[in-house]
């Protein structure tokens, strides 16, 4: 972008905090738990994004050794690092099983309520716990 | 437009960054998925949002990353929600628009930007994250391990119990999502393909049964072909993963994706019948004992936990990773696919009474 600046090499991270806040704004705004999980999803991606753009190293490349090339002294190519890609890609299946999780948790939801809203799932609750207190006064 | 014009627009756009256009297409897709009442539409759209940031994974030389995120967000996740969907209401609420959240949202941002501040630049070669850990790891891998992949070496090596643990979580995430939607026996038989075009197809307006996606020409016959090769490719992501980008994790999603098509396609209970739901348990199971049964093996020739070299003398490392990563390639194959059967199962036992 733009040379000399003081933001030069930050933008990126601002779009990937634009993303993650785009994702957070779903998450707790919308009522929908699908939706929700959707908007966690996008704030998860956007967190895995953070940790490997700070691995990327200028002018370097996949952390794949190249044949005959040397690890140490002089002339070493460069790569980019290795350990936020060995943390995100896990953390990557480990989110999809997450995900999963939650959707069950979504249905089995849906199945007692009727219903994937929040707002209807509390006056729902709501309902149900002021029955209770009335028969229990009632006794 | 004169020549001259030609080139300084080819200029202007050469200086663009391809991260830039990325995130804005990024960007735009968020936006769509919040504003959008359509979760039909917006599950789809989360596809393409993964499928754009394997891209961005790509650029940022994380290549093992950008293949674990095209095949798990393009290829697992979507069809995990359109199961919940076929559930839950396809159709969100409206709701008042808010300005808490709003508020919340910007604080926070705000907040993040001024941290970011104190960020090494992008790129940045003298970050102090490169000059700790990562290049011993990047030495130790070519002296100690001879494998050149080195995320392959650090994650099956190195942190080779931070990866027992990443696959014991699959465990733990497909068991409970198993107790949450109800164990084996309890599944109700069904065709995923008949039910996925409920409600749109003209056969059904006519009051005739709608159409079996294998009766599609077009779709089951690329899909026939398509199989076998997707089939094939996660075999040679699983074993060629030392040498390049690859490995269990990235081989498992792959070879699910495969077995998902093949359900989609043919209905679950023909998947069914390819791996049974209860095979798949059991090799979810199997796979994080390979990868324990490993430690412990080597704990028995008299080394530490997953200290691979008390395997063989020169050879210990390579055989060690491959038996491990093999473990991790069959927990998260066997989760994925049994992950599919629950949730497409759901969509054929759909309009059942709600439970109370």
């Amino acid at each position: 972008m733009g040379t000399g600046w003081a933001t030069e090499g930050l933008w990126i991270y601002w779009a990937i905090i634009a993303l993650m806040m785009t994702g957070l704004y779903i998450l707790i705004a919308r009522d929908n738990l699908v939706k929700k999980i959707i908007g966690l999803n996008i704030f998860q991606s956007s967190a895995i994004l953070l940790f490997v753009a700070l691995g990327k190293v200028e002018g370097g490349t996949a952390p794949i050794l190249i044949e005959g090339a040397p690890v140490e002294g002089p002339g070493v190519p460069l790569y980019s690092n290795p350990i936020p890609h060995v943390l995100m890609l896990t953390a990557i299946v480990v989110g999809v099983a997450t995900t999963a999780l939650a959707l069950a948790l979504v249905v089995r939801i849906h199945r007692a309520y009727g219903t994937a809203e929040e707002d209807e799932i509390v006056a729902a609750e709501l309902l149900r716990v002021a029955e209770i207190e009335r028969a229990g006064g009632g006794s | 437009m004169t020549t001259t014009d030609m080139e300084r627009l080819e200029e202007i756009l050469a200086a663009v960054p391809v991260e830039l256009v990325l995130f804005v297409l990024l960007a735009a897709t968020a936006v769509v998925i919040a504003r959008l009442k359509d979760l039909f539409s917006a599950a789809l759209l989360a596809g393409i949002y993964s499928l754009l940031s394997a891209g961005l994974f790509t650029l940022m030389d994380a290549v093992d990353v950008a293949f674990t995120e095209a095949a798990v967000g393009a290829g697992v996740t979507t069809v995990l929600f359109l199961g919940t969907l076929s559930v839950a209401s396809r159709q969100e609420n409206q709701q008042p628009w808010r300005l808490r959240p709003l508020l919340v949202v910007l604080l926070t941002g705000a907040a993040l930007v001024y941290a970011s501040f104190d960020l090494p630049r992008y790129g940045d070669p003298d970050a102090p994250i490169h000059h700790h850990i990562a290049p011993e790891y990047i030495e130790g891998v070519a002296k100690e391990i001879h494998i050149p992949n080195v995320v392959t070496g650090v994650l099956a090596s190195y942190r080779g119990y931070d990866t027992l643990g990443e696959t014991v979580v699959i465990l733990a995430a497909a068991v409970g999502v198993l107790m949450l939607l109800g164990w084996p026996g309890a599944r109700p038989a069904s065709a995923w393909a008949e039910s996925a075009e409920e409600g749109v197809h003209p056969d059904q307006i006519a009051g005739k049964e709608p159409q079996r996606m294998r009766e599609k020409v077009i779709l089951s016959s690329a899909g026939r072909l398509m199989i076998p090769f997707i089939l094939l490719f996660a075999l040679y992501v699983q074993f060629h993963g030392d040498f390049g980008p690859g490995g269990g994790f990235q081989a498992g999603v792959i070879f699910a994706a495969g077995l998902v098509l093949f359900g989609l396609l043919f209905g679950v209970d023909a998947a069914d019948r390819v791996l049974p739901a209860s095979v798949a348990e059991c090799l979810i199971a199997v796979g994080v004992l390979l990868f324990g049964g490993v430690g412990v093996v080597n704990m028995l020739l008299g080394g530490s936990f997953l200290d691979y070299d008390t395997l063989s003398k020169d050879h210990g490392q390579h055989y060690g990773i491959l038996l491990v990563e093999a473990g991790v390639g069959i927990t998260v194959a066997a989760t994925m696919t049994r992950l599919f059967y629950a949730f497409a199962s759901l969509a054929g036992a759909r309009g059942g009474a709600t439970e109370h």
